[in-house]
């Protein structure tokens, strides 16, 4: 950044010594303590900060339970239980590590939605944007696998069904779709060899991760953060030392927060998961109603809405891949939805439109249901295939403020702040 | 690499091919990982079982496991068997018979998915051809669906009383596997 100079003076002498050899104090320093953040960032800003910290809880708290969990068909139901039971802290640490998952998800729902009503994904953070996409899939493969570890019916099943996705490529080539699926499963159908893989990429996948938010942060550094306005940092009021500034407000936003997740663990711990899962695996009984975890549920709805195997497959991961385009997708000249007054009405009806897909994933697939999801699907891609190219065409953005410290000072006020350059 | 004006010389076909081999290499030395995936020896030997099928009356299913799948043996009434012949295959969302031991061109009538002589007898691997769920028809009082044979609850695909698709997601009839008749009460499934 070209209006960041580092004020890091290393101290003591070993500092001095080290600043010399490996300079990471000063890495520190100038990208986490002085960083110039911008003035006007609210707390949907927190969630990147809260995002860390639960890759970090996840893990911590995955290494322990590692140590007590069994990864075989006969003894990973009962040592789930018995971690629940006997182990020392099991029943804290296991829920901890279960509710945990669904408290990543919501944070990055936020985060996702954040960074589509303000444009962070727009010029110049288009590979800032695409990593976080590649950071969302890595960990929904890392959920998928988490979730199948317990072997109740609800793993069993939905690991039964996912996999069994990759089949629909059975009619693309031949035997295309069969022969990926006997891959996965290390056999002709789900058994204690799928169980032992997803635990063994399960464990690592989460440092997969780790590295990916290295890069993203590498690519928010570089480019700088975007704020509610979508303006850049144009001068030195617009900005404010990352530290005590914004680790403040991040430290208060992860406070409230972590009540959420402490009162989920503490009091409903098993609320967000399903009580099938409960009983041990059996490859002979499906269970009547087989739904995802809620943070999956509106995929699930879009793989149902579709009539076709094949293209109800390509329709749910496409779902997810079109993130990948958004930068190009979106037309508008204009980052922030703050000024970008019908835009922002598409994007409320496609917040709704996640939720009631979510609702109607946990829903049987028949009757209305299946023809509400068919519309909300049919909204959730002209959302991001139509909306987002028309909208920056056809619509009047408001006027923009000429600054950050304009937009949060006012006009005369920014002019007479004494730093401007 | 060789500069604009100039020929490649002996030294680029000295990179090139060196590039090419590693290339191969590295591409060859990934397949052990790749491969250790697939089903195992273990696996591929539970190839066969012989199932004893005397004790099963007329109109009652039973399910065995096969290779790690469920398999429906059901002893169809006359009835049943009625209903499935009386449809016409160019009907049927999937015309094709799905039998192992046929080809795969064989049109799915009622005898091309049972053995001529035992069309009393619908075997079959219970998986549906969807996403892989059981269906529900097995126990008497289990939800047959629109057509009399099976219904998979997990998306709503209907089999009839020959285990053909006739209603729902799934593209295919339920897979008919390689079984033979060792005796007239015994079977080898595999």
């Amino acid at each position: 950044m070209a209006l960041h100079e580092s004020t890091y003076q290393p101290k003591s002498r070993f500092a001095k010594w080290m600043d010399e050899r490996l300079p990471i104090g000063r890495l520190m320093h100038t990208q986490f303590i002085d960083f110039p953040t911008p003035r006007n960032l609210n707390y949907l800003w927190t969630f990147g900060g809260i995002l860390t910290f639960f890759l970090m809880a996840q893990i911590v708290t995955g290494i322990v339970l590692a140590m007590h969990y069994q990864a075989s068909a006969d003894d990973a139901f009962d040592s789930i239980e018995k971690i629940r039971r006997d182990v020392n802290f099991g029943w804290l640490l296991r829920n901890l590590h279960a509710v945990g998952a669904s408290m990543f998800f919501l944070a990055a729902y936020i985060h996702i939605f954040r960074g589509l009503y303000y444009g962070s994904y727009k010029t110049p953070r288009e590979v800032l944007w695409i990593i976080g996409v590649l950071i969302f899939v890595v960990m929904m493969a890392t959920a998928f696998m988490g979730y199948s570890l317990p072997w109740g019916q609800m793993s069993f099943w939905a690991v039964t069904v996912i996999t069994n996705l990759f089949s629909s490529l059975d009619s693309v080539i031949k035997g295309l779709g069969t022969t990926i699926v006997e891959w996965l499963w290390g056999g002709y159908a789900v058994s204690g060899v799928t169980l032992n893989r997803f635990y063994s990429l399960h464990y690592v996948l989460p440092f997969v991760i780790a590295g990916l938010v290295g890069l993203h942060l590498w690519a928010l550094h570089l480019v700088g953060q975007n704020s509610p306005t979508g303006l850049d940092i144009k001068m030195k009021s617009d900005a404010v030392p990352m530290h005590p500034f914004a680790t403040s407000k991040d430290a208060f936003g992860m406070s409230i927060f972590l009540l959420l997740f402490a009162w989920f663990s503490f009091y409903l711990p098993d609320y967000l998961g399903h009580a099938d899962n409960y009983i041990p695996a059996n490859p002979l009984v499906t269970p009547p109603h087989i739904v995802p975890e809620w943070y999956f549920l509106p995929y699930y709805a879009i793989l149902r809405a579709i009539p076709s195997k094949l293209f109800g497959v390509i329709a749910m991961f496409s779902s997810i891949g079109v993130l990948l385009f958004v930068p190009w997708l979106d037309r508008s000249r204009v980052r922030s939805a703050k000024y970008r007054p019908a835009f922002k009405w598409f994007f409320w009806l496609f917040v709704f439109t996640c939720l009631a897909l979510g609702y109607l994933g946990s829903k049987p697939p028949e009757g209305a249901y299946v023809l509400w999801a068919r519309i909300f699907t049919a909204y959730y891609f002209a959302f991001f295939l139509v909306v987002m190219p028309l909208a920056g065409l056809l619509e009047r953005p408001r006027k923009l403020p000429g600054s950050i410290t304009e937009a949060v000072l006012g006009g005369d006020a920014a002019q007479r702040a004494p730093n401007a350059v | 690499m060789a500069i604009d004006a100039q020929e490649p010389d002996r030294r680029d076909f000295l990179f090139l091919t060196a590039a090419a081999f590693a290339a191969v290499g590295g591409a060859a030395s990934l397949w052990p990982f790749i491969a250790q995936m697939n089903p195992d020896a273990g696996a591929q030997a539970l190839a066969s079982i012989e199932v004893d099928i005397a004790p099963i009356k007329v109109g009652q299913a039973i399910t065995v496991l096969w290779r790690g799948k469920p398999v429906f043996i059901r002893h169809r009434t006359e009835e049943e068997i009625a209903r499935a012949k009386a449809v016409d295959v160019k009907e049927l969302r999937d015309e094709y018979a799905r039998n192992d031991a046929l080809p795969e061109t064989a049109l799915a009538t009622d005898l091309n998915r049972t053995i001529t002589g035992h069309e009393n007898w619908l075997i079959m691997v219970g998986i549906c051809t969807h996403l892989g769920c059981i269906p529900k028809g097995q126990a008497l009082g289990d939800k047959k669906g629109d057509y009399g044979g099976w219904f998979c609850p997990c998306h709503g695909s209907h089999y009839d009383t020959a285990g053909r698709i006739r209603k729902g997601p799934a593209p295919r009839n339920l897979e008919v596997p390689v079984y033979d008749f060792i005796s007239d009460t015994k079977i080898k499934i595999g």
